[in-house]
């Protein structure tokens, strides 16, 4: 992203185009499956995109992402439940839960560190798990169906595939967008320079505070429509979408494909997601295969995939 | 009136106590530093300068005791607000952000001081009015060559002089500086001294440093802290010519570095 014609920009620009170009492939091989499982994989890019806002350049370990899904996806699935349709209503809904849920969470979390930073996150996300499977009106454990999709205006049809793929995918170029120059700008370096060294960046007289919660907000908010997209994707909200081992998948897409990197994290998901989707078509025990490669990432790729294709940046 | 403004001290401590568990680490330290002097704390291991530059610079909360900075009580405000008021610190151990470039490092310290950073658009990296500044701090530490390094790449001296350039890039009228000559090789620490006597006509400086021949070579003022008290203050001279402060600390130098 840096303007550059290195390998690495290459790569990203050839993978964004491939996306871009998806539906028309999909179309010509009459091959539905792809289109939804690239919508998936969108989707998720975008919650991992926003995961490693805080994650790879504020250097926040927060292990309840997935939470913000499930909350984005509930605003919509209730609402659509109770009869509202708009999807002026659902999402803003959406976008205002996550960034409440986030101010709340973050203001508490954000005052411990390390590991008691990474076990509060999951206690919380886990605690919004548990209280959403305890919403019986709302399906409780079983989940809730989504009627209808959420309403915008002609010609903007969110039931129509193609179009929701071209949303969805438009909304993860604009994350991209959003992120890149947040972490350019003088907040985006408060941020890492707190990841880098918090104490110091207190005694040159940054509150590191506020900065941190800030951006974690807007990362939750983010990872919120996200969880919008995803309810009307599968036309179904429940429990399982938000709980730990979610927030576990969006970990390993950012580390997969590289932390603080702003397109790694798409790397990340689409590899993450598309080498689950052929290992399980091989054999059902195909996390034995994942396992040991994710390991051999994490053990001699550092920078992820971003790292492997150029030089690890440096901010 | 005009004399008294010019009279009163920059800096100045009263009663400063600071206590871990039973261990005594200041003790009723009074301290009082004229604008434009150079005043170096000296004192064996375990005298407490560190706990006393972290009680200034609001990194440690005194238990007892005031401190006064131009004019303002600060003995309660938080580590931020007195690097606004211009009483910029640098870090016995390097504390640097070692993954960011070297520029990077100076232009936040720049940023620090130029309101706050809720700016979430434009880029930091291309604003004249934050890498001209670092710029400039690195150019007086000598440096300029190496802006675009990761921190992580220079050598331990090179670290130390990053140090001083982002102290000095908020423009402070106070340097507190711990030990700057910690680790330096001979001819680093007369690079280091000849920088710091060019700082001395433009800053106030508390120094507190090990290097006797730094100290005594830079020094307007001195205060010795032993356990945690002052034992002696006043000019080099007198330090040097002060019994109990031979018998305490100069003696038990001389015999460890001679």
């Amino acid at each position: 992203m840096s303007g550059q014609l290195t390998l690495r920009n290459m790569v990203a620009v050839a993978l964004l185009a491939a996306l871009a170009l998806l539906p028309l492939y999909s179309h010509l091989t009459h091959n539905i499956f792809l289109l939804t499982l690239f919508t998936r994989i969108v989707i998720l890019a975008m919650a991992a995109v926003s995961l490693n806002l805080i994650l790879g350049f504020g250097g926040m370990m927060s292990f309840g992402h997935a939470a913000y899904l499930g909350i984005g996806g509930y605003a919509v699935g209730i609402l659509a439940f109770e009869g509202v349709r708009s999807g002026f209503v659902q999402w803003p809904a959406a976008l205002a839960a996550s960034a409440l849920f986030a101010l709340v969470i973050g203001a508490l979390s954000l005052r411990t560190r390390g590991v008691y930073f990474i076990m509060i996150t999951l206690a919380f996300a886990q605690m919004a798990y548990y209280i959403i499977a305890g919403l019986a009106r709302y399906g409780g454990d079983d989940g809730l169906t989504i009627q209808s999709r959420s309403q915008f205006v002609a010609p903007l049809n969110l039931s129509d595939k193609v179009q929701f793929y071209y949303l969805c995918l438009a909304l993860l170029f604009g994350s991209l967008y959003l992120v890149w120059r947040l972490v350019n700008s003088r907040f985006g370096l408060v941020i890492q320079g707190a990841r880098s060294n918090d104490t110091r960046m207190r005694a040159i007289g940054f509150p590191t505070y506020r900065y941190k919660l800030v951006c974690f907000v807007i990362a939750g908010t983010l990872c919120g429509l996200a969880g919008a997209l995803l309810a009307n994707h599968t036309d179904f909200v429940s429990p399982a979408m938000m709980y730990w081992t979610r927030s576990g998948d969006l970990i390993i897409m950012v580390v997969l494909g590289g932390m603080g990197s702003v397109v790694g994290p798409v790397f990340g998901a689409v590899a993450l997601l598309v080498l689950e989707e052929v290992l399980s078509g091989i054999t059902e025990y195909w996390q034995i295969i994942l396992g040991p490669l994710l390991l051999l990432v994490v053990l001699f790729a550092r920078g992820g995939i971003d790292g492997l294709l150029g030089k690890v940046r440096h901010g | 009136m005009v004399e008294r403004i010019l009279a009163e001290p920059l800096l100045q401590t009263e009663n400063l106590a600071k206590r871990f568990g039973g261990i005594v680490a200041t003790d009723d330290v009074a301290l009082s530093i004229t604008a434009g002097e150079l005043h170096a704390v000296i004192g064996p291991n375990g005298a407490g300068k560190t706990t006393l530059i972290a009680q200034l610079s609001g990194q440690l909360i005194p238990d007892a005791g005031r401190i006064r900075f131009a004019g303002h009580d600060i003995s309660a405000l938080p580590m931020h607000k007195r690097s606004r008021l211009g009483l910029a610190r640098s870090f016995q151990i390097t504390s640097l952000f070692l993954d960011l470039s070297v520029l990077d490092n100076v232009a936040l310290a720049v940023q620090a001081h130029a309101g706050h950073s809720f700016h979430f658009w434009r880029n930091a990296r291309l604003e004249a009015g934050l890498r001209e500044p670092a710029r400039a701090a690195l150019a007086r530490v000598g440096l300029s060559a190496r802006e675009q390094l990761p921190a992580s790449a220079l050598s331990h001296g090179e670290h130390r002089q990053l140090e001083l350039a982002m102290a000095l890039a908020g423009n402070p009228r106070m340097l507190l500086l711990d030990e700057p000559m910690a680790g330096l090789g001979p001819e680093e620490s007369a690079r280091m001294v000849e920088m710091l006597r060019a700082l001395k006509k433009e800053l106030t400086i508390l120094l507190v440093e090990h290097d006797m021949e730094a100290v005594f070579a830079l020094a307007d003022r001195i205060t010795v802290l032993v356990y945690g008290r002052v034992i002696a203050a006043g000019a080099p001279a007198d330090i040097r010519a002060n019994a109990q402060v031979r018998d305490a600390y100069l003696g038990e130098a001389e015999a460890a570095y001679g």
